[in-house]
């Protein structure tokens, strides 16, 4: 099976810096990738690329066994999905008005917006818990809701491959295991937690992968089962979670000593 | 508020624009009545209230409307491009450098063709020197773009104001006149009507794509939108449509910033409403500011832009005022 999405021999730069070298890996459906490291590692510009959105210094990105930079982004964008850290509301809009606009991709050709579009856009509400903010307008909401409302985004998207940057920035505990279960329910994978939101109609467990940029060592070793860790502008690691998250790694990775626990079958990584 | 309804707001607004422009028709200092119209339908007026009708009302009022229109759709589309509300038409500084163009031809003594044809030329050299600085510099972020605007305005108030202290006294009402934006002169033929329909039929089909690029390049690149060819086009697009309104009008101010912003304030947020809703209310406006503008001490007239600012301040500040902050 043509794997989903593949890095070949991968460079990144940053004016003269170098994130990282010669980096390949390959991600199938299914697959939940974490992609971890220090600030300023590279693992945005990373994202960027995996999304087309940034051309690599060398090497490529395959998207199925096409090449990313032969595809217009009118194409990739029927596939990939990627949440941003930073939202821009320069101007006035609502919460439905902003869920509507993940249809985009798929709504090139028409002028108004189709019942589907609609059901998908407040279905995504729905699944964030957001729901009720329908007409809210978007200035008006929390960080919080704010993140909520660009997964719920990213959900009305439909893409097959989820790239997202920093998922749980602003969201409280209890969301944050909700957005585990969802992710979960995305990718259809092996399902760790038990479904708290209640059965999703439009998004059954379907053909998708995720790969997410985190600073949380933890939700990466719970939702994760790859990882690519960025441990200097020379050494980038793959593998499995449990090969890469090691205190060892970690330590070098983060420059500072990590321990690792196992607690009620969960493995936590805490600083020392 | 309620539920916004676009197509019976629209309609509201043909309506409007239908009410203002039988008005302007119908205003001036030889009388001209409904019935006039009527019989000038039918092809039986007298000469020289016809003469009146087809010579002066009608391009006055038409001259008046395109402009409108024109400014509005070109302040909705610099708002997209540079994500910022308090863009406006003139932000990239193309009205100062036709106005430098318009000055120099009322220094010299020329009128007519020869004033906007010297605008038209002004605002070209205008929008060139900010096109060729921002892309010299590679980035078109919307902050260099707007920088680059600025300090381009910023040059063509210098010299306008060179060449204003240094003219003689009888041709500076003239000047100020065109700076303050006037349509006591102005007529539209088919080239200023075609590129406004364009403009608006190709806004129109970009208009889904506009609303995802109000929320960032990336979030509109990462929705498929081509944001190099869209912030392209809207660049272009923008200018051009200012070019047609300025060398017409002048620098007529207020209807490119405020018309935009009075609609979002009523729920015009999404493009595909916010465009053809901004094209009549912004030719409403200019026409009905026209109408005030010639009778309101006739048989002197005043600059329209005049009226553009007493009017708009009042209304926006209503509407900012009626509308709750959700």
């Amino acid at each position: 099976m043509t794997p989903l999405l593949t890095a070949n021999s991968l460079s990144l730069r940053a004016g003269s810096r170098t994130l990282c070298c010669d980096l390949s890996f390959s991600i199938n459906t299914g697959e939940r990738w974490g992609l971890l490291g220090k600030n300023g590692a590279g693992k945005t510009s990373l994202l960027h690329t995996l999304a087309g959105l940034r051309t690599p210094a060398a090497g490529d990105v395959l998207l199925g066994d096409q090449n990313l930079s032969t595809l217009s982004s009118a194409h990739i964008a029927l596939h990939i999905g990627l949440l941003l850290q930073e939202s821009v509301d320069a101007l006035p809009s609502t919460v439905i008005e902003t869920a509507l606009l993940g249809r985009h991709p798929h709504a090139r050709g028409r002028l108004f917006d189709n019942s589907e579009d609609l059901g998908l856009a407040y279905e995504s509400l729905r699944q964030l818990g957001i729901e009720s903010l329908a007409s809210r307008a978007v200035t008006s909401l929390s960080g919080g809701e704010r993140q909520r409302l660009a997964l719920a985004m990213l959900l009305a998207q439909q893409p097959r491959l989820l790239l997202l940057d920093e998922p749980s920035n602003h969201l409280d505990l209890g969301f944050q295991t909700q957005l585990i279960t969802l992710l979960l329910s995305q990718v259809g994978g092996k399902s760790e937690a038990t479904t708290e939101l209640s059965a999703p109609n439009h998004h059954t467990p379907k053909e998708a992968a995720v790969i997410m940029a985190t600073h949380d060592i933890n939700l990466a070793a719970r939702v994760c089962d790859n990882i690519v860790l960025m441990v200097s502008d020379v050494e980038t690691l793959v593998g499995s979670a449990e090969e890469i998250l090691t205190e060892e790694t970690l330590g070098r990775a983060y420059d500072c000593p990590i321990a690792r626990v196992e607690h009620k079958g969960r493995t936590l990584f805490y600083p020392v | 508020m309620s539920q916004f309804q676009p197509f019976r707001l629209l309609l509201a607004a043909s309506l409007l624009a239908f009410t203002a422009i039988l008005g302007s028709l119908l205003s001036g200092s030889v009388d001209l009545s409904f019935s006039d119209l009527m019989s000038y339908v039918l092809g039986d007026l007298p000469d020289l209230q016809r003469q009146v009708f087809e010579d002066i009302r009608l391009p006055r009022t038409l001259a008046a409307f395109v402009t409108g229109a024109a400014l509005a759709l070109a302040g909705v589309l610099m708002q997209v491009l540079l994500r910022n509300p308090l863009a406006d038409p003139y932000i990239l500084g193309l009205s100062g450098g036709a106005a430098v163009g318009a000055l120099a031809s009322i220094m010299l003594g020329l009128g007519g063709w020869w004033l906007s044809s010297t605008a038209f030329v002004g605002a070209l050299i205008s929008v060139g020197v900010v096109f060729g600085i921002a892309s010299r510099a590679g980035s078109w972020s919307t902050t260099h773009l707007l920088l680059t605007g600025v300090v381009v305005s910023a040059g063509w108030g210098a010299l306008i104001n060179l060449m204003l202290s240094t003219s003689a006294s009888a041709s500076v009402q003239g000047m100020l006149f065109w700076l303050m934006g006037d349509l006591s002169q102005s007529s539209v033929g088919p080239a200023q009507i075609g590129v406004l329909v364009v403009g608006a039929a190709l806004a129109m089909r970009a208009a889904r794509s506009l609303n995802v690029l109000v929320r960032g390049d990336l979030v509109a690149a990462s929705l498929g939108v081509d944001i190099k060819r869209l912030r392209l086009s809207l660049f272009f697009g923008a200018s051009l449509l200012t070019v047609i309104a300025v060398t017409t009008a002048g620098s007529v101010g207020f209807v490119g910033l405020v018309v935009p912003h009075m609609l979002r304030l009523i729920g015009a947020r999404d493009h595909r409403v916010l465009i053809p809703f901004s094209l009549l209310t912004g030719g409403t406006f200019l026409v009905v500011a026209d109408t005030l503008a010639r009778t309101l001490l006739a048989p002197q007239q005043l600059p329209v832009g005049v009226i553009t600012a007493l009017i708009g301040v009042p209304s926006f500040i209503a509407i900012l005022r009626s509308t709750p902050s959700k």
